[in-house]
């Protein structure tokens, strides 16, 4: 029967056979959304533009002879060019707006749409860091108040805005640490970090110019309290903890390590990346630390941005409060905002350690935290806290049949439940799981980390995923699980259906290609 | 509370899979004596929308917006147009609220722009290779400096006195840890670049020479026989770039010789923003890229052979090397280093080579027309978009009082150097794309009313 179906519901002939989507193959190689992009070094070209500009002033340039007399080689896409690349692209990207985000010690949460709104006002977004401060004062205002929230939540006098990342805030509390230090006249060299903690802590305090020494865990996951105390002494200069700490725990004993470390001497770092599990129901001034940086873009969720910008401001003890960065904002008795510099530095803040970064921090990401805090205030945050450590520990017990929990009897977990791939038959490992997580719809939880448990793998839900949201993601990592657990070849060569397959990484770090090159070029380097 | 999704019961539930009671339970491990009793006092309750807006309403309204007036600061941050759809871009959810692209298969969007992002960056500064981003140009500044260091095993930097104010004092901060030795002054207020007293000071124990191009007084000269003094003693060049804009007119430092070339991108995409999230760009020659800091992405191919992305070279990084990692870095400017790639690519290099030229172009016209204010020299021969003016007065405070007027006049040297007396007539002008000829002439005539 020839029929007009134009405009008609459609459905599929029954007799029609729908072959398996692996067997079927496409001319561009695409499937339906999921669609290459190519570069634009390959689509672009140097003449092209999607900006237009006024005619420049007919005068001649004074640009010292120096007048750039090569091709510079970047290509340019029109505007309708541009945006369809970068969306294309971005569909190939997972993201908190698409799915629960589970990466361990990263708090991957909501980020309310409202902060970003507020973070373009243009009294925020459209401001020198250099105007005179009679020009700026909402801007100061903004910081100050964020400065104070942050001192009370935290319960410490002092706070450093400037850092401009939660890496960053760690190098402004061991150079705080070590100018106090040095103020009398004690050098010490040594900084102990425990084993389970994040790279960047050693890092940091190499970087500042310390050696670095490991403090072992226990077997319960958490600092080896006898194993710290014998290890100070007149040469350690302080420890770096992180509390809740990277195994997901916290640290029962954090008063006794403050008090050990005082005692002989020292100054105690906190690594602040896990504040998310007791905003608002603990604070770490009463836990005796001396520093501890805050990830605005993880407890106050300003976003990640594939990579940043982050923000990390440093709260301080009495003890290390003179000796905080510049520039930083105060407030005069007439409620007039104004800026310590170097210029007023020596009258107002003389011991200060000077000045880590050209500006005034990430002022974007304070009108962000700050709108953040504002929606929460304290009974959010203290919510914020509570609802992140029970959607954690309802992660650790409903999967601790299927997945080793290697401190599950420790107690309960705070913000992220922390399992190992002890079981896993057939050689599969942690890597296989979570590309099969991949294949499952969810971006994987934090895998090798920490370094204390055997493939780790660190879950964090966060306090923004529903029960539902749980459940369904407790049910494909249940199932993955049972998958790696019965030996399923089939996980080794997952993902299967992301936008790529399982990428080369050991070429890449060969043969580094770190920019785009003309295939003739491409040629020559294979050769 | 809107952004949390449990219900009382969902809670209830939950806690009866856990086999907990409470709530509190679950915190046992805190001791009781450092738990609060109730919300935290001293702060506010959760507040709607609409409250909180308006709280940060009235707190953006109390600066003066830069568009809202005659506006000529720039001394390391510029005013640029960005482009609508920059915006947009970066607003895409699947950018904004991706994280470190850890798990390539499903971050190939942000890995891809990364790539394309790091090939721009290299070509504009005329180096090989460039990595995936910094904080800022300042403390890329200083990891240039540390990365000098381990690549010659020398611990003397020479630093031009054109080099920005804030990037000597970072500098300063971090070298006074680490023991590395600097040698830096104030400027001094003459057309020619610093460059052949740089000359004399480049000797065997230096690592490097650091110079600011432009200047931070505006001015441009080459560094070619700076490259070639560093390395007959085989010390490096480091160029710094504040203005990468300015690099569509004039030729990169990398076609002069320039070992390793950092900047501020915050010119391209990114916006004032108080001066911050920036984003540092670091290029180098191909030989020193293993002793880069900061993430790289590479090409590579996936097991079926289709081309890919992902991040490599990982063993320099701290989450692999710890203490003896290349810098303690993690997370850098990803969305900042979005917007700019996102803006070169909106512009090309025929719009990126003409918003240069309208920059420069209306430079000069404006220079020349302040310059001819009773009281008032030009310092420069050459510049780009930014230049130096010579008042008769002390210039901080007319700075100060045409502010009050609603005149954001430059940025003033007295600002920068307080201590530096002579730099204290110095005026900072910078003059982009968004100058109309209207500011020029109310500076110009706020000026004449001021040196009268």
């Amino acid at each position: 029967m020839n029929m007009l179906t134009e405009g008609r519901p459609t459905k599929q002939d029954e007799n029609i056979p729908t072959p398996a989507q692996g067997a079927l193959k496409t001319h561009t190689g695409n499937r339906a959304l999921m669609v290459d992009e190519p570069l634009i070094f390959e689509t672009g070209s140097p003449d092209r533009s999607g900006v237009d500009l006024p005619q420049a002033p007919a005068v001649e340039s004074r640009l010292g002879g120096l007048d750039r007399d090569e091709a510079i080689g970047i290509p340019g896409l029109s505007e309708a060019e541009a945006v369809r690349h970068y969306t294309r692209l971005s569909r190939q990207n997972y993201a908190i707006d698409v799915g629960l985000f589970p990466l361990g010690s990263c708090t991957m949460k909501h980020n309310p749409r409202l902060n970003e709104k507020m973070a373009r006002l243009k009294g925020f977004s459209d401001i020198h860091p250099l105007q005179p401060v009679d020009s700026v004062q909402g801007a100061l205002e903004t910081i100050y108040q964020l400065a104070e929230w942050l001192k009370t939540l935290t319960g410490m006098p002092a706070v450093a805005m400037s850092p401009k990342a939660g890496a960053h805030g760690e190098l402004c509390g061991i150079l705080a640490i070590r100018s106090a230090l040095e103020a009398r006249g004690d050098a010490r060299e040594v900084i102990l970090v425990p084993e389970s903690a994040h790279g960047t802590n050693p890092a940091t305090a190499a970087f500042a110019g310390y050696k670095v020494e490991d403090i072992p865990a226990n077997t319960d996951g958490r600092v080896d309290l006898d194993a710290l105390k014998a290890r100070l002494g007149p040469d350690v200069a302080g420890v770096m903890i992180t509390n809740p700490n990277t195994c997901g725990l916290f640290e029962p004993d954090m008063k006794s390590i403050s008090d050990a470390v005082h005692e002989a001497g020292g100054l105690v770092y906190c690594d602040g990346a896990n504040f998310n599990a007791i905003v608002g129901r603990v604070r770490p001034g009463d836990l005796g630390i001396d520093a501890m940086h805050i990830n605005l873009h993880k407890t106050f969720s300003t976003p990640h941005g594939g990579g940043g910008p982050g923000s990390g401001p440093v709260v301080f003890s009495d003890a290390l409060a003179p000796f905080a960065p510049l520039p930083f904002v105060d407030k005069s008795d007439d409620g007039h905002f104004h800026l310590v510099e170097e210029e007023t530095a020596e009258d107002q803040h003389e011991s200060s350690f000077g000045r880590m970064v050209a500006f005034h921090g990430q002022m974007g990401m304070f009108t962000r935290a700050l709108t953040y805090m504002l929606s929460h205030g304290a009974d959010g945050l203290k919510q914020v806290a509570e609802d992140a450590v029970l959607n954690a520990n309802y992660v650790l017990r409903s999967l601790e049949d299927v997945l080793d929990a290697p401190f599950a009897k420790s107690g309960p977990c705070m913000h992220e439940a922390l399992f190992s791939d002890n079981g896993f038959a057939n050689g599969l490992t942690t890597l296989d799981l979570a590309k099969g997580l991949i294949d499952e719809g969810y971006h994987p939880m934090t895998m090798y980390f920490p370094l204390v448990v055997h493939g780790a793998m660190l879950v964090e839900p966060t306090e923004t995923e529903s029960k539902a949201a749980i459940d369904q993601f407790l049910g494909a990592l249940r199932s993955v699980a049972e998958r790696a657990k019965a030996g399923d070849e089939l996980l080794k060569s997952a993902p299967h259906f992301a936008p790529r397959r399982r990428l080369d990484e050991t070429q890449a770090a060969r043969k580094p290609i770190l920019v785009w090159q003309e295939p003739e070029e491409y040629a020559e380097a294979a050769e | 509370m809107r952004y949390l999704p449990l219900t009382p019961n969902d809670r209830q539930d939950m806690l009866a899979t856990i086999g907990a009671s409470s709530v509190d339970d679950l915190f046992v491990d805190v001791p009781k004596e450092v738990q609060l009793d109730g919300p935290i006092r001293d702060l506010p309750m959760h507040a709607g929308e609409m409250a909180v807006e308006a709280h940060m309403k009235k707190l953006a309204k109390n600066n003066s917006a830069a568009g809202d007036m005659p506006f000529f600061l720039g001394a390391g941050a510029y005013r640029h147009h960005v482009p609508a759809s920059v915006d947009h871009i970066i607003q895409r959810g699947e950018f904004l609220t991706a994280y470190t692209p850890y798990q390539p298969e499903i971050a190939q969007g942000t890995l891809q722009t990364l790539f394309e992002f790091q090939t721009q960056v290299a070509r504009l500064f005329g180096v090989d290779v460039a990595n995936a981003s910094m904080y800022d140009g300042s403390t890329a500044c200083w990891e240039a400096i540390v990365m000098a260091r381990r690549i010659t095993k020398r611990g003397k930097a020479v630093l031009s006195s054109g080099l920005h104010p804030h990037y000597v004092s970072v500098a300063k901060t971090m070298a006074r840890f680490t023991k590395d030795q600097l040698v830096s002054e104030a400027p001094v207020l003459e057309a020619a670049t610093d460059g052949a007293n740089l000359l004399d000071q480049i000797d065997d124990e230096t690592s490097c020479v650091v110079v600011q191009y432009p200047d931070i007084l505006g001015r441009i000269s080459d560094m070619s026989a700076l490259a070639e003094k560093a390395h007959s003693h085989k010390a490096l060049l480091i160029a710094v770039v504040t203005e990468p804009v300015a690099l569509g007119a004039i030729n990169s430092p990398g076609q002069m010789g320039a070992d390793i070339v950092v900047g501020e991108g915050q010119s391209l995409g990114v916006g004032l923003q108080f001066g911050g999230p920036y984003v540092g760009l670091f290029g180098c020659k191909q030989k020193y890229v293993r002793q880069m800091p900061g993430r790289l992405c590479g090409e590579t191919v996936d097991a079926e052979g289709k081309r890919g992305f992902v991040l490599t070279l990982s063993t320099r990084e701290q989450h692999i090397r710890r203490e003896k990692a290349t810098s303690n870095i993690c997370t850098n400017s990803g969305l900042c280093a979005l917007a700019f790639t996102a803006h070169m690519t909106l512009l090309g290099e025929k719009g990126l080579r003409e918003l240069a030229m309208l920059n420069h172009r209306k430079a000069v016209v404006a220079a020349d027309r302040l310059a001819e204010i009773n009281g008032i020299s030009l310092l420069n021969d050459s510049f780009f978009n930014e230049f130096t003016l010579i008042l008769d007065k002390d210039t901080r405070p007319i700075v100060r009082k045409l502010a009050d007027q609603k005149i954001l006049a430059g940025v003033s040297l007295g600002r920068l150097y307080p201590d530096a007396g002579e730099l204290a007539h110095g005026l900072i002008v910078a003059v982009t794309e968004t100058t109309s000829d209207e500011d020029v002439e109310a500076l110009a005539t706020a000026l004449e009313g001021e040196l009268a």
